[in-house]
């Protein structure tokens, strides 16, 4: 947990950020366990931000996001990993040695199934429910705001998620639609009405399934702690991204709308969507804040989904994806946060809007999948940080000599002036290990400054 | 007053394109005719997705249009129009994906572009595809996967289709997220398209429609 010093609210964003990398970089209270773990722990902090304020460091940042390749190279199951904390700490311990990554990247495979399976959760499938026990979590999309409830999102948003949103998304928790506003507690006569619901039976099974996967929650917290903290402590990896957030327009499209309503209220009713969107700025703002915080991290994690090439005209990216994107990311900014921006598909349309003077230089960082790494340099260069584009596909159905040509010929053509992090285009998943290796191996030789 | 309904539904103007078809109809138009402007008003979206003037919504919200005005005019149709479809195309997300959004927008275009199609939805076994290109006698398969994790699954459909001794008399592409001309070659497909639009101009291609 950072905690904010007392003079924060008068600090500029710089000075902020200045303070959350500083506790983040500290060893005071860290698990770092030998004098070498020690050492690597401040040389990749200090390689990472490096790139951030634009600064060659001392080599290549090496910043894959990891997925399930882990457990498919641990020889365990994507129901191990979700089920089993003692094979997963094994095979993330395992993965960890063998590679020797930069930094140890939070693992969006790794997720407890049991919290899910009290809360009876429908928004994703997982494995044993509803993906085989092989493949990893995915999500389902559905309408779970319908399209005549913008009204009651954009007037209060967090009572549409307790009372509209969760009880459909949870089916444990469905008794929670009868819950009242929290407002009707202000007054002392009013307090006995506002908590007989909570007293009703369907109430009262909702509120145990809560507290239940509240528990296993714990529990995992405990054990994915316990793995990283090994980590730590033997190789001294740095805990990268911390914080997570999403693009307002994917907040509402991913998971409240879907894709097939969101693209039709563009057409249907674009003013309650842009509306909504407004709306939905400082609720993103506050969850990267929150979790960042929370984790004491600079880095707050937004994967975009819904503004790549080809999923809308530049025109609707200026007028629906980007101004509460931007805004979102300002907001981040001025709390002394690092926005990662994990850019999933292709960009090249969208890199002189996102290239925005009004965010301020070194201020955040882009991975890349599918993008022309030579026009992102061009347009992003000098001004934010960026990497990214070793293709997925190629990891999985290349040779060692490929990966190895490919990583090079980015550091050749991209890295030379700092402001550069090797990274996979999306999450690994499947790959080849020697490819992985090659990749690997490739920046930490032949990217050293 | 039917160009105006291509020009409505062309445009996007929801509204308009159904306060259109109601008045066509109670005029006492033909309901083919209708349904002609509809294939009109798609092929004009088609090449405006490909010109890239328009993405993914307004495929989407043509799409939707197209249901409610076939919803109106269906009633009224003496007999079935199905009766001239073209090349049969067989297509599904790959096993252990489960994503659908891609896939059935291929489905809605190779479908107006004249072409039958049959859609065996997500996660779809190995076998399922053998056993459907036995039974369906597809001219083409498409495979979608929207994950990394769909690699495999795409090679192994492809070999299964191989070994049942059925690779001969199918042309077989790829599309989706994540989905490349590697990809493509490691699963031992025929093409790999990069949307839509692609995979009609495959199709047609591979067939010989026009």
């Amino acid at each position: 947990m950072f905690t904010p010093p007392a003079n924060w609210r008068d600090l500029p964003a710089r000075d902020r950020r200045e303070a959350r990398f500083a506790a983040w970089m500290a060893l005071d209270g860290k698990p770092m366990a030998t004098p070498a773990a020690q050492a690597t722990f401040t040389r990749h902090t200090q390689r990472v931000k490096d790139i951030i304020d634009l600064k060659k460091p001392d080599r290549v940042p090496l910043l894959p996001f990891m997925g399930s390749f882990f457990a498919i190279y641990g020889g365990i199951t994507a129901h191990d990993v979700m089920y089993d904390y003692a094979k997963y700490t094994q095979a993330w311990l395992k993965y960890n040695r063998d590679f020797q990554p930069d930094y140890l990247v939070f693992s969006g495979a790794f997720n407890p199934g049991k919290v899910f399976d009290l809360l009876d959760y429908k928004v994703y499938r997982w494995p044993g429910r509803g993906t085989p026990k092989t493949q990893p979590f995915q999500c389902v999309e559905a309408e779970y705001m319908r399209a005549d409830e913008y009204d009651w999102y954009i007037a209060d948003p967090e009572g549409f998620y307790m009372r509209g949103y969760m009880p459909r998304a949870f089916a444990a928790l469905s008794g929670w639609a009868m819950l009242p506003t929290v407002f009707a507690t202000m007054e002392l006569p009013m307090i006995p009405a506002f908590m007989i619901p909570a007293g009703l039976p369907p109430v009262v099974q909702s509120f145990k399934a809560f507290i239940a996967a509240a528990e296993a929650a714990l529990e995992y917290a405990g054990a994915s702690g316990q793995a990283d903290g090994q980590i730590m402590a033997e190789l001294g990896l740095p805990p990268l991204p911390g914080g997570f957030t999403k693009a307002p327009f994917d907040i509402i499209g991913d998971t409240l709308r879907g894709t097939r309503a969101i693209m039709m209220d563009m057409y249907r009713q674009p003013a309650k969507l842009l509306a909504a969107l407004e709306r939905t700025v400082p609720i993103a703002v506050q969850m990267g804040v929150g979790t960042a915080t929370g984790q004491n991290n600079p880095f707050v994690f937004i994967p975009l989904h819904k503004g790549a090439d080809g999923f809308m005209s530049n025109a609707d990216f200026k007028k629906f994806y980007w101004p509460s994107l931007k805004a979102t990311l300002i907001g981040l900014v001025n709390a002394g946060l690092v926005p990662y921006l994990f850019v999933e598909g292709g960009y090249n349309q969208r890199l002189d809007v996102i290239a925005d003077p009004e965010i301020p230089a070194g201020s955040t960082y882009w991975t890349f999948d599918k993008t022309d790494m030579q026009a992102v340099k061009r347009k992003l260069g000098g001004w934010a940080a960026f990497g990214g584009n070793v293709p997925n596909s190629m990891l999985h159905a290349g040779t060692p000599a490929q990966v190895t040509d490919y990583v090079k010929q980015l550091i050749d053509t991209v890295a030379g002036d700092g402001g550069y992090a090797m990274a996979a285009g999306a999450v690994v998943d499947e790959a080849k290990p020697e490819n992985l290796h090659a990749m690997f191996d490739t920046c930490k030789s032949y990217g050293v400054y | 007053m039917s160009d105006e309904l291509v020009k409505a539904i062309a445009d996007m103007q929801e509204e308009e394109a159904l306060a259109l078809t109601k008045k066509l109809l109670d005029g006492g138009a033909e309901p083919i005719a209708i349904l002609n402007a509809c294939r009109a008003a798609m092929e004009i979206v088609g090449q405006r997705f490909e010109k890239n003037e328009y993405f993914i919504p307004e495929l989407i919200l043509a799409g939707e249009m197209l249901k409610t005005i076939s919803a109106e005019v269906k009633p009224r149709l003496k007999q079935s129009v199905d009766g001239k479809k073209g090349a049969k195309v067989l297509l599904g997300t790959v096993q252990g994906d489960i994503h659908d959004i891609g896939k059935d927008i291929v489905s809605f275009m190779l479908d107006v572009n004249g072409f039958e199609v049959k859609d065996l939805g997500v996660d779809v076994p190995v076998a399922k595809f053998v056993e459907e290109i036995k039974t369906y006698q597809p001219a083409v398969v498409a495979l979608s996967g929207f994950l990394t994790l769909a690699y495999t699954s795409m090679k192994e459909t492809v070999e299964a289709i191989a070994a049942a001794g059925l690779r001969q008399q199918v042309k077989i592409m790829i599309g989706g997220g994540t989905m490349d001309q590697q990809i493509c070659a490691y699963a031992g497909a025929d093409a790999f398209g990069k949307d839509a639009m692609a995979a009609v101009a495959l199709a047609k291609e591979w067939t010989g429609a026009k």
